[in-house]
């Protein structure tokens, strides 16, 4: 229910991108990695995750299957493809040299 | 191999799309059952818990859209959801769809047709390598210079032209005196040819397809004789034979060796379909003879050289040459260089140009008529605008419905209208009459190909582009939520009526514009066709002769004698003559210089002279003013005698009587006037006539004219076994009669077939703008009905309501009939190449089209005006 600060498209790709990069998952564990490693601050609605997923599929960066889930239901889980991990790459990189500049400016003098 | 996978998600997402729609509400659905546990799992009840789960999820609906925008096909598929209701559309109103396509296939094809020939001969380039630098050139008085398009020059001269120049590359010249006669094993025939100098075809940049072309020493008077085939009497005669160079075939009696095939693509405008060319060699008096002009004069221009620099450097040689040549050239004289491309084109470019504005002021009022249609419809649809507005639909969605109707009729229009245009093409190439395209030979075979496909693209992208701004420009939020509004009818229906009626003036001022520009044509064909040529045309026979040469002949002029004795003889037959060159022959007759003898040596001009049989003008038929015609011993004599026509007397023998005076023809002694004749047409029937001479008859092959007192079409079988009588072995063309000969003329076909055509291009639009007022004002009275209704309730009587309709319309009929006026004018100014005989502001032409589409468009607008004034104002108001 509460959007997540100031979380712009760009990084909920990201945040979405690096979760799957560990195991595949479906939507709701996504959702729910994304809380917990965030310790409670980031919580990402279905109205924003969903579309991303979609985007993300469209792009070709992560595939989808549909298997049987935890509790023996059919769940679409998505996994990371190898440009996905590429683009993964490349967009933790950028947005580490970004953060590390915001923070020189506002955490300097 | 990432693209595939994507390509088949898009293709999934488009044909399996309930499938997917599925899964994804499973997908959510899924999201939404595991926060639910999760909210029991953490305690709370299971209503709460739901309803904790459905606050974090969010709006369902609004995600599944936004998913479904993500697959990427949402395009598409709004694609096809406008296309299957623009269809449904368009199928729910017949009439309207029917009325548009027809309109947009007809402005369409007529542009298309139009315009396949406007290519073929004005924007296509003609068959030579780099034809920009190609020109004509030929010498010419200063004062004539401006005037003068074309001129010949004689063989002398362009030896010492091709020498001396600077300007040019190459030069070249071919004889305009055409056609050889044919030795083949079933006789001697007639062919069409022409005679050129070496290297005439490298000026052209022409490449032989098969040999190669003359060289210089096959020109000249001892040069052996060599032929040249073109391409289609290579395939014709000769079976496209490889080996058909070093062959030998008997032209004019000699045996010729072929050295060369032209190219198939090959044309020559002044060529009429020559089958065989030969070198200017051998004794021929013109050619020995400076003073004999018959040659054309063709040029490439130098690298880098221009016109200016090309004139200043003939005219130079044009004066050295005089001045070793005094008795051969005219004083004083310079050169003129014309484009080739104008000289070849000159003729048609203004008809066609005129012809394709034509088709497209009517593309003009097809698009003006289709684009009333939709703003009519437009109307209708205000409320179903304004509920797919407030159902979310964006500006953009509305516009791509206006975009995708118009596509569904812009298609199916235009495919008739090619189907039209390539029929249209066919029979105008039918039209062409043989004389036509021998001079114009790049107007056959015209039909459909890429650039007309491209062209006809052009138009209906634009006519796209019109009929959905149209609809959309209407468009206004305010608009669209005052369509919802109960029984409103386009609020702002005001300002788009008045633009309705802008439109219908446009339509009648194009119309009008037409009507005349077919009037005009019209009257110039008429006028042409009634051209006093000089004699009386009816029944009267053509044959021309000509004895095989190198065959043993008598004195020239006693075969023609004899054959004129005989016919003169026949049954059936008032009178016979015989000539060089009978009118209309379509030939060139060679020029000589004329001069009234003691007058001063300066400012002499140069007239066709003609050699006539005695009693040729009475077999004509010709007045003869003053005078009397040869008698036969002048004629074998071929004594100094000369006959002038009247256009000379005035010239040279103003306000006396020239009988018995003395003028010189060419060269000294001057010869005797013995008649003066009234002028005679002998060229084609729009030019002026000019002076003429004619002198007793002395050439081997003749014209006759034979002048029969009933029909004259009877005559032919026993004309052409009578000269055979006389003398076997004779070659016989013909025989036609006059007025077939008139009718075939080029320039009469010309202005037949655009008069035609103009009077087609008339008609439609007339009905079209017709129609069109029928409509605006049909759909006027429609939208006023509930104001009709409250007058004739408050009392009005029927006559005031005719009084209003017809008055609306008539001062639409009005305004546009002015506006039509003064366009009609500027256009008629700007045809006035085209027009013979008539002048561009006739009044009778403009008044009666004026009348004719006045008293039409108030016509149309009666019926509607009955309707309403016949309309039971309780029934109207109780509708409302």
């Amino acid at each position: 229910m509460s959007k997540p600060t100031d979380l712009v498209q760009g990084t909920l790709n990201l945040l979405i991108l690096k979760v799957l990069a560990l195991e595949p998952m479906h939507g709701w564990a996504i959702a729910r990695r994304i809380r917990q490693m965030s310790e409670n601050v980031l919580r990402v609605g279905q109205s924003a995750l969903y579309p991303a997923l979609h985007k993300l599929e469209q792009q070709g960066w992560i595939e989808a299957e549909w298997k049987a889930s935890e509790n023996n239901r059919r769940a679409k889980y998505y996994a990371l493809t190898r440009a996905g991990r590429k683009v993964l790459a490349n967009e933790a990189e950028q947005w580490e040299r970004l953060s590390a500049a915001i923070s020189l400016i506002v955490s300097g003098a | 191999m990432r693209w595939l996978a994507k390509l088949r998600l898009r293709v999934r997402s488009l044909f399996l799309k309930t499938r997917v729609e599925q899964e994804l509400d499973e997908e959510l659905r899924y999201h939404l059952e595991r926060e639910i546990e999760e909210g029991l799992a953490a305690g709370l009840p299971p209503d709460e818990a739901r309803l904790a789960a459905r606050r974090s999820v969010g709006a369902v609906d609004q995600s599944m859209e936004e998913c479904r925008d993500m697959r990427g096909v949402t395009f598409v598929e709004h694609r096809v959801q406008d296309l299957r209701f623009a269809f449904r559309q368009l199928r729910k109103h017949p009439a309207f769809a029917t009325t548009a396509i027809v309109m947009l296939a007809l402005g369409l094809s007529a542009n298309v047709a139009i315009f396949g020939f406007v290519d073929a001969a004005l924007v296509r380039p003609l068959p030579y390598a780099d034809a920009t630098r190609l020109v004509t050139v030929f010498a010419t008085r200063p004062d004539k210079v401006q005037a003068q398009t074309r001129g010949f020059i004689s063989y002398q001269d362009f030896l010492d032209w091709r020498e001396r120049n600077r300007a040019f590359r190459s030069i070249g010249a071919y004889d305009v005196r055409s056609g050889f006669i044919l030795t083949t094993p079933e006789g001697p025939q007639s062919v069409p040819g022409l005679s050129v100098t070496a290297g005439f075809f490298r000026t052209l940049g022409v490449t032989p397809a098969v040999g190669r072309e003359f060289e210089r020493d096959e020109e000249g008077p001892t040069a052996p004789p060599t032929v040249m085939l073109s391409n289609a009497t290579w395939q014709t005669r000769f079976g496209a034979r490889p080996d058909v160079v070093g062959q030998t075939l008997t032209l004019q009696g000699e045996p010729h060796v072929v050295i060369g095939v032209l190219p198939r693509d090959f044309h020559f405008t002044m060529a009429e379909h020559a089958e065989f060319w030969t070198a200017i060699r051998g004794r021929q008096y013109c050619w020995e003879h400076r003073g004999c002009r018959s040659l054309e004069a063709v040029a490439r221009l130098a690298e880098g050289v221009s016109a200016e620099t090309a004139i200043a450097n003939l005219a130079s040689i044009v004066r050295e040459v005089r001045s070793e040549h005094p008795d051969s050239h005219r004083d004083p004289e310079t050169a003129k260089v014309v484009a080739l491309r104008d000289v070849m084109l000159g003729d048609i470019r203004p008809v066609l140009l005129a012809l394709l504005s034509g088709a497209g002021l009517l593309l003009l009022i097809a698009c003006i008529n289709m684009v009333s249609l939709l703003l009519a419809r437009s109307d209708s649809r205000g409320r179903e605008m304004g509920l797919r507005s407030a159902l979310g639909a964006s500006g953009m969605r509305l516009v791509s419905q206006f975009a995708t109707e118009a596509l569904v009729l812009v298609a199916i229009g235009s495919a008739f209208g090619l189907a039209l245009a390539a029929s249209g093409m066919r029979s105008l190439g039918s039209l062409l009459t043989p004389d036509m395209i021998s001079r114009m030979p790049y107007l056959q075979g015209v039909g459909l190909d890429l650039r007309l496909m491209a062209f006809a693209g052009v138009i209906a992208l634009l006519a796209l582009l019109v009929l959905t701004l149209a609809p959309a420009a209407r468009l206004s939020t305010s608009e669209r939520l005052a369509g919802l509004r109960e029984g409103s009818r386009g609020a702002s229906g005001t300002t788009w009526r008045r633009f309705g009626a802008y439109l219908v003036m446009a339509e009648f001022g194009i119309a009008l514009v037409l009507l005349v520009s077919a009037g005009l044509l019209g009257q110039s064909f008429h006028r042409l066709l009634q051209v006093d040529i000089g004699i009386n045309a009816q029944h009267l026979v053509l044959v021309g002769v000509q004895p095989v040469p190198g065959e043993a002949s008598e004195q020239p002029g006693v075969l023609a004698r004899k054959v004129a004795e005989r016919m003169a003889s026949l049954p059936g037959v008032q009178a016979a003559g015989y000539a060089d060159l009978v009118p209309l022959s379509g030939g060139l007759a060679p020029s000589s210089v004329f001069r009234r003898d003691g007058s001063p040596d300066e400012h002499l001009d140069d007239f066709p002279v003609r050699r006539v049989g005695a009693g040729y003008f009475a077999a004509l038929q010709a007045k003869l003013l003053r005078g009397r015609e040869f008698t036969e011993e002048e004629v074998a004599s071929t004594r100094n005698v000369v006959i002038i026509n009247d256009t000379t007397a005035q010239r040279y023998f103003r306000g006396e009587d020239p009988i018995g005076k003395a003028i010189v023809i060419g060269a000294p002694p001057a010869r005797e006037i013995v008649g003066v004749v009234a002028d005679l047409k002998d060229g084609p029937l729009e030019t002026p006539v000019l002076p003429a001479a004619y002198v007793p008859f002395d050439q081997p092959g003749f014209g006759l004219v034979v002048r029969a007192s009933g029909d004259e079409r009877a005559l032919f079988p026993s004309l052409a076994r009578a000269i055979r009588d006389v003398q076997p072995g004779l070659l016989i063309q013909g025989p036609t009669s006059m007025t077939e000969r008139i009718d075939r003329q080029p320039s009469a076909s010309l202005h037949r077939s655009s008069a035609w055509l103009a009077g087609g291009f008339a008609a439609v639009a007339f009905v079209l703008s017709v129609v069109g007022l029928y409509g605006v004002v049909a759909y006027s009275v429609g939208q006023r009905n509930r104001e009709i209704a409250v007058r004739m309730a408050l009392g009005a009587q029927r006559r005031s309501v005719y009084q209003l309709v017809l008055g609306e319309a008539a001062w639409l009929v009005g305004m546009g009939t002015a506006l039509g006026m003064i366009c009609s004018l500027a256009a008629a100014y700007l045809m006035r190449r085209l027009l013979f005989g008539v002048q561009s502001w006739d009044a009778a032409t403009l008044a009666c089209a004026a009348a004719v589409l006045i008293v039409s468009a108030l016509l149309a607008s009666y019926i509607p005006a009955r309707r309403a004034a016949s309309v039971d104002p309780i029934e109207a108001l109780r509708a409302e």
